[in-house]
């Protein structure tokens, strides 16, 4: 009746269920509030039915913030117990530990980093081309929703049975049912599949968004460039995506249906799983990093008061990075016993790639040189991006190097290496667009003072966490121990790491904090200029904050790049506006509800519950049918509504969010 | 009929002016179109997974029967020539619709629908052939990527016909509306590119798994 | 407001300060930990190579690092808005000149880190046997779970646990599994390889000095990975042969039989020594996954 599902699953160990416990608890007391302010309807009608993508993105942020919150509480376990297990068990249990490090990187990758993508994606691009929407709306929505769909089947897991714990890739044999037959890998792959299908079908969308979307006279080269960062990011989507699709497939028939695509015995080879999933895997760090290129290209520009240095030498170097990201996948697994041939064709692929990334950095500091450059926060989040993302690459082209790979291959060194790119790289960036693009989608800025608190939190607690594991890695360090001999000569370097963890927890308490505090306080930070608090460059600083729910009553037409720029030099004399009638799509509940029987389907399908899988099966299909049939449901706005609302923009009646 | 698509031109689509479509600066066809295409890509990719596992995997019979003596190639044979006419078909159905005919689109969709049933008919006897004479994919890396590959090209086939069905309802109900027509040319693209993977699986699957 | 530092001023001190602190820490924790950091200290020829190549490259690299950083405060420091004496060019977007310098001088440092990688890359093949007068010793690695199980075909010895190898001798390790993934790494030696089930991965080491050194594996393979570390032993020839000779006379025998108990996870498995009695034990190891048997 209920598969493999029994009471047993709900039975943890202690700090597991403080964990689960306060999950709950927290969920009741979102309840209660929003029961409390009734906002149900409003939520309804406002958030979870709608097909905007700049709520799309807002939506995608909170869950952002949520998952943010439960990778970071793994990554403190972590470094607590390997600070306290020395010569002795700590206080989890290994197997624990192992779930512990595969949620904490199943967590960051799929439902923090990517999220942040699709929120940058959702909320920027069709501002950025002078768009109302993206291509497909629905299909924006119900990618979100599948998004959202996988982050529950995590926090579920929390809960509910066991994770798994075989890292965040669950290489074969390990992954496979001879090594793991309990529940933890099945949830795993269920995460990661439907959240998988929804990046996909937004890597189409966004495709289709810039390529047929752009207003009129935005050629290829007068896109912003963090347009064009979307484009390439989006491209490796499409290439990369199936790839896990069709990976994670076979091993779900390995684990269902007794196949042989990765087993050790029967012929099987999983050594090809390794291949495969790193020819994803390798894309997808792409994918992440890409548009936060693109955000700091823009961030540079607007607060140095200089259009982007090298446009076209940027745009060449996305298109290149994008390119050699799926010919360096070996480097993944140099020590694999492949040929030299094959490894050191596989380094020198990957070395490569750094040219293109200096290059950008490059341009970045020249776009500094004689401009005028304001040290607001995002101008800080670069200037720590610049420092430590650097070092990154430079111990990311020794680890090219397969000789000196075999070496650190897997140790410590490899996770200061990455982590440097993820957070040196990937967060501080969205750090800096997330302080950026606040004003534009709110109406207020974020306190500044805490802003730059939490950057100086974020700063020494990072190289304090990370700078002392390339050391661990030279000191034999493998990552992934939940417990080491004091013999190894390692524990006063994870008493040091453990303490730059929680410096960095301080920096993510104050941005959590912070973010509520500037709400609260946001009158004195409100932004009165119309919608351009920062004399931007880019057609999204040219309308009203929040945007009106059309983004441009009258679709602008553009003839250079940093076309409001041009505009505010030219200092053009407003012409007569002649307003058109505006449709736009209508809401609808059909993308939550896939959502919702995608979780039962995908919960289902862990516990093996057959009758259920089959019941969340046949709900996504019958609401897909559904909203496949009938009329695309348009609504309306008169070009007279849409002057009222000008108007009332410009008398500064705006409404706050 | 206010919302019908075409005027009966013989060899152009050419827009109903009358035609109220919502915001006609929004391009719904050709950007469902290309998204399509991105999409039938992406699952081109899947299958070009899949292709490459085979690839690897299809000599790992670990002692069981190898494809030279498993596949009969005249069922193969006879599997592509009924995907080859249901993709014709629909292809007159197509035809059909751009001229407005809506009882000859429902004949030449029925068709397809049949042909492609057949397909499935034929392919579920030959797997359950296999497995009752003990080679299923639970014995051998070659046998789960053999039934893996062509069990998924299956798997999307039959959901087309669950997708044919619904449009044959549709049109049905609805006539050849600016909706129905675009539904359509989707439905027809992802049919052909079914064909085309099983070109794809005739091929490197059982042609040159029998020589 | 004009006597107040310029607020640049505070993050490029505090944050040049952090960095500098950061670097004095680097040789202050290799002098302090020394003993401990086995990859730029080694004890074996692979290691040396492989540390002298990291060395090269690392050097290698800070010729755009160095730049970078320094840039990156100089620039911030004359063009911040509140320094009157940075000039003001927004018309300043491109540069050819500086684009073929920054296209070109990575790409030349990328070419010579690329044939060094090349030709380091088919030196320091693991595959690859090291040169030597001295005849190399073949030892055979087993990854179980999890343990590390070593046989010593030649000598008919095998080990559970504990590596014995004689100093300055060619080691030919062939590696294999009966486990899932794991990885063969005895950094004081040299790089890892992966131990995988149903295959043959080979890994030419040599000590230069003896003493005791820590292997472990560095591939998650199940619950009890991280107690997967062992001692290799690297002694003169004579307490090697004394050694060998000890474990021949061993109680414990191991056949196929014996190692299949072996194969039942277990974790901190003190370390033990067999007389071998199946020289070709490796190879049944290995050829148990390739036809279909009939008892598990």
């Amino acid at each position: 009746m209920f598969g493999k599902l029994t009471l047993e699953a709900l039975k943890h160990e202690e700090s597991q269920n403080s964990a689960v416990l306060s999950m709950l608890f927290c969920g009741l007391i979102l309840i209660g509030l929003i029961t409390y302010l009734k906002r149900w309807k409003w939520l309804w009608h406002e958030w979870i039915t709608t097909v905007d993508p700049k709520r799309i993105g807002i939506m995608y942020i909170v869950v952002v913030l949520i998952m943010f919150f439960k990778g970071f509480g793994d990554a403190i376990m972590m470094r607590l117990q390997q600070a306290l297990a020395v010569d002795g068990p700590g206080f989890l249990s290994a197997g624990h530990f192992q779930e512990v490090f595969s949620a904490h990187g199943t967590t960051m990758i799929f439902f923090v980093a990517m999220g942040v993508v699709f929120a940058l994606l959702n909320l920027i691009v069709p501002l950025q081309i002078g768009a109302r929407d993206v291509a497909f709306p629905f299909l924006n929505a119900l990618s979100f929703w599948l998004f959202a769909a996988g982050a529950m089947l995590t926090l579920i897991s929390l809960a509910v049975g066991k994770f798994s714990t075989s890292g965040w890739l669950a290489y074969p044999p390990l992954s496979g049912l001879e090594y793991s037959p309990n529940e933890g890998v099945d949830y795993w792959i269920w995460m990661v599949q439907i959240s998988g299908v929804g990046s996909t079908l937004s890597g189409v969308n966004f495709l289709i968004t810039i390529l047929k979307m752009r207003c009129p006279g935005m050629t290829f080269m007068k896109m912003p460039i963090f347009v064009w960062s979307a484009l390439c990011s989006m491209i490796l989507v499409i290439f990369a995506f199936p790839i896990l699709t069709a990976t994670l497939y076979m091993l779900t028939l390995d684990r269902y249906l007794g196949m042989h695509f990765f087993t050790v015995a029967a012929g099987g080879n999983y050594m090809m799983y390794v291949n495969l999933i790193w020819a994803w895997g390798h894309p997808e760090v792409y994918i992440l990093i890409l548009p936060i290129f693109g955000v700091f290209s823009e961030i540079v520009s607007t607060f140095s008061e200089k259009r982007l240095f090298g446009y076209v030498s940027m745009v060449w170097a996305l298109i290149l990075i994008a390119f050699y990201s799926f010919v360096v996948w070996v480097h993944h697994f140099f020590t694999m016993g492949a040929s030299p041939h094959v490894n050191a064709f596989f380094g020198i692929m990957t070395m490569v790639i750094a040219i293109p990334t200096g290059v950008k950095l490059f341009n970045w500091l020249f776009t500094k040189y004689r401009g005028r450059v304001h040290f607001t926060s995002p101008m800080l989040w670069f200037f720590a991006f610049v420092l430590n993302f650097t070092i990154a690459g430079m111990t990311g082209v020794l680890l090219s190097s397969p000789p000196v790979d075999f070496q650190v291959h897997n140790s410590l060194f490899l996770i200061a290496h990455f982590h440097g790119m993820v957070i040196g790289g990937f967060l501080f960036g969205f750090f800096a667009a997330f302080t950026y693009w606040f004003p534009k989608f709110t109406g207020f800025h974020l306190d500044e003072k805490l802003n730059r608190y939490a950057f100086w939190f974020w700063m020494i607690g990072f190289l304090l966490a990370f700078m002392p594991l390339y050391m661990l890695g030279f000191m034999g360090a493998t990552r992934r121990l939940d417990h080491y001999q004091a013999s190894t000569g390692w524990h006063p370097l994870f008493v040091i790491v453990f303490i730059g963890a929680l410096i960095i927890l301080c920096g993510a308490l104050v941005q959590f904090v912070g973010l509520f505090w500037s709400i609260w306080i946001r009158k004195r930070n409100w932004d009165y200029s119309g919608g351009d608090p920062w004399n931007g460059r880019t057609l999204e600083w040219s309308i009203p904050s929040p945007p009106p729910i059309y983004n441009f009553a009258v679709i602008p037409t553009v003839d250079q790049l940093d076309p409001l720029w041009a505009e505010k030099q030219r200092g053009l004399p407003k012409n007569e506006i002649v307003y058109e009638d505006i449709h736009l799509p209508r809401n609808t509940p059909m993308g939550f509800y896939i959502g919702i029987f995608s979780l039962i389907f995908g919960f289902a399908m862990v516990w093996l519950i057959w009758w259920l899988a089959l019941a969340g099966f046949a709900g996504i299909l019958i609401c897909v049918i559904i909203r496949l049939s009938g009329k695309d449901a348009h609504d309306h706005i008169s070009a007279n509504e849409v002057q009222k609302i000008e108007e009332s923009y410009r008398t500064g009646k705006q409404t706050a969010l | 009929m206010k919302d019908s698509l075409t005027i009966h031109h013989k060899d152009t689509l050419e827009l109903n002016p009358d035609l109220s479509i919502p915001d006609p600066h929004q391009d719904t066809y050709s950007k469902t179109i290309l998204g399509f295409w991105m999409y039938l890509m992406t699952d081109c990719l899947v299958f070009a997974s899949l292709f490459c596992t085979y690839a690897i995997l299809h000599r790992e019979t670990f002692g069981g029967p190898s494809s030279r003596e498993l596949f009969d190639l005249t069922t193969a044979f006879i599997e592509t020539m009924i995907l080859l006419f249901s993709s014709v078909t629909c292809g007159f159905g197509m035809l059909a619709a751009l001229k407005d005919e809506k009882r000859k689109v429902l004949f030449w969709l029925a068709i397809s629908f049949l042909l492609g049933a057949s397909f499935i008919f034929i392919e579920l006897r030959e797997f359950s052939e296999f497995v009752h004479a003990g080679h299923d994919w639970t014995k051998s890396a070659f046998l789960s990527a053999f039934f893996a590959l062509v069990g998924t090209h299956g798997l999307h086939v039959s959901f087309g016909l669950l997708w044919l069905a619904v449009m044959m309802g549709q049109i049905h109900y609805a006539g050849i509306t600016v909706d129905t027509f675009r539904r359509l040319s989707v439905f027809s693209l992802f049919w052909h590119f079914l064909d085309l993977i099983w070109i794809f699986i005739f091929t490197f699957v059982y042609l040159m798994g029998v020589i | 407001m004009k006597k107040a530092r310029q607020p640049v001023f505070y993050l490029l001190f505090f944050s040049g300060l952090i960095f500098i602190l950061f670097l004095i820490m680097q040789p202050l924790s290799v002098i302090h930990f020394r003993d401990y950091i086995t990859v730029i200290f080694p004890e074996g020829i692979v290691g040396t190579d492989e540390r002298n190549l990291l060395l090269i490259i690392q050097a290698l690299m800070l010729v755009i690092v160095l730049p970078v950083y320094i840039l990156t405060f100089v620039f911030s420091w004359k063009y911040n808005a509140n320094n009157p004496k940075g000039s003001y060019d927004p018309d300043l977007v491109d540069n050819t000149a500086a684009e073929f310098i920054w296209w070109g001088v990575p790409l030349i440092l990328t070419a010579i880190v690329s044939v060094l990688t090349w030709v380091k890359t088919h030196q320091l093949d693991p595959f690859k046997p090291l040169e030597s007068d001295r005849k190399p010793l073949t030892v055979q690695v087993i990854a179980l779970q999890w343990k590390w199980l070593f046989l010593y075909p030649e000598q008919q010895v095998a080990s559970l646990n504990f590596l014995q190898i004689p100093v300055d001798t060619p080691i030919r390790f062939e590696i294999t599994a009966d486990a899932p993934m794991n990885s063969f790494w005895i950094p004081d030696l040299g790089g890892q390889i992966y131990a995988m089930p149903k295959m043959k991965t080979i890994l030419n080491l040599m000590a230069s000095n003896t003493g005791d050194f820590r292997g472990s594996s560095a591939n998650i393979s199940g619950e009890g990975f991280a107690s997967m570390h062992f001692i290799t032993r690297s002694s003169t020839d004579e307490d090697f042969q004394k050694w060998i000779t000890e474990a021949k006379e061993s109680s414990q025998k191991l056949d196929f039989k014996s190692y299949n108990q072996l194969t039942s996870p277990s974790q901190g498995n003190p370390a033990t020594t067999y007389s071998l009695q199946d020289t070709h034990l490796f190879e049944q190891i290995i050829n148990k996954y390739m036809h279909p048997i009939a008892k598990e």
